[in-house]
């Protein structure tokens, strides 16, 4: 039990686990057909990416992976924001969020 | 212990990713996608990233999804219309992102040299961070502060209320107004 539970992860799992969450965020940009959960898809893809620059840094022991995922979270809350501004104009200009319908970038 | 929380957190990461894509409703996608960012803040502690498990909570699930929550409920976003594609693009999409899942797994499993991740192992401390942060890349980090003071400056123009008119004064509860009426 105590071989159990000192039992150390192979960076491997981690780095599938970042495969998966890379892969489901994918998924999820191509079959959703809500435009602010397009958007939340990006975001899931972007924490896959951090999570392998995590498992990469542990690898090396190297801090500059750490501080790229901090460069990686501050781009990504400065996209939220235009992001979500670009949505609240799209709406105020189509009355609606189903990609499907905002297929014309005029009027 | 590392193995359990590891399985763990994981299992929430991944439940939480697989529901995101299964909900119909924006709000149970968001509070979906929470789940995983807490979940992933939990595994950059296992790696030892003390700082990033911190920002990790504080500006993803803090701040960017609040955004996102808030944008869901301003917006008054309902349940989504399921419009099936056309079966070809069906047929070709999801087979295409059981590749992209297969070659990345592949390239992992067949890595030399990945060493393992244990409770005995240290974390890097913020002090070891900040010292690389604030000397060798102090530049980047002023753009980037830089990056956000557009970005903000950006988003404020956009979300203006009719930013095209020309006195560009926005109107007092005109979104509550929009959405009362739809």
């Amino acid at each position: 039990m105590s071989s159990f539970l000192s039992q150390e992860v192979p960076l491997s799992w981690y780095l599938l686990l970042s495969a998966l969450l890379f892969t489901l965020g994918v998924v999820g940009f191509l079959i959703k057909r809500n435009l602010i959960t397009v958007f939340m898809s990006i975001e899931l893809m972007l924490n896959g990416v951090n999570l392998s620059f995590v498992t990469f840094a542990h690898q090396w022991h190297a801090v500059k992976g750490q501080i790229f995922v901090f460069f990686v979270m501050m781009v990504a809350a400065a996209e939220a924001a235009v992001g979500l501004a670009i949505i609240i104009a799209v709406f105020r200009a189509r009355a609606t969020l189903a990609v499907d319908r905002i297929d014309l970038m005029k009027l | 212990m590392h193995l359990i929380i590891f399985f763990v957190f994981a299992g929430f990461c991944l439940a939480g990713a697989i529901n995101l894509l299964l909900q119909t409703h924006p709000i149970n996608s968001a509070l979906s996608l929470i789940v995983v960012m807490t979940s992933l803040a939990v595994l950059y502690l296992l790696l030892g990233a003390e700082f990033l498990a911190a920002a990790q909570v504080i500006v993803y699930a803090g701040a960017i999804m609040v955004l996102f929550t808030f944008v869901v409920m301003l917006l008054n976003a309902g349940r989504e219309e399921r419009t099936m594609g056309s079966r070809t693009w069906r047929a070709v999409g999801f087979p295409s992102a059981a590749v992209i899942l297969g070659v990345l797994a592949t390239i992992i499993l067949r890595a030399q040299g990945l060493g393992t991740a244990g409770m005995s192992q240290g974390i890097t401390s913020t002090e070891d961070l900040s010292k690389v942060l604030f000397t060798e890349l102090l530049l980047p980090f002023e753009v980037t502060s830089v990056l956000i003071l557009i970005a903000i400056l950006g988003a404020v123009a956009l979300a203006r209320h009719g930013s095209g008119d020309p006195h560009g004064i926005p109107v007092p509860n005109g979104n509550r107004e929009r959405t009362a009426t739809k």
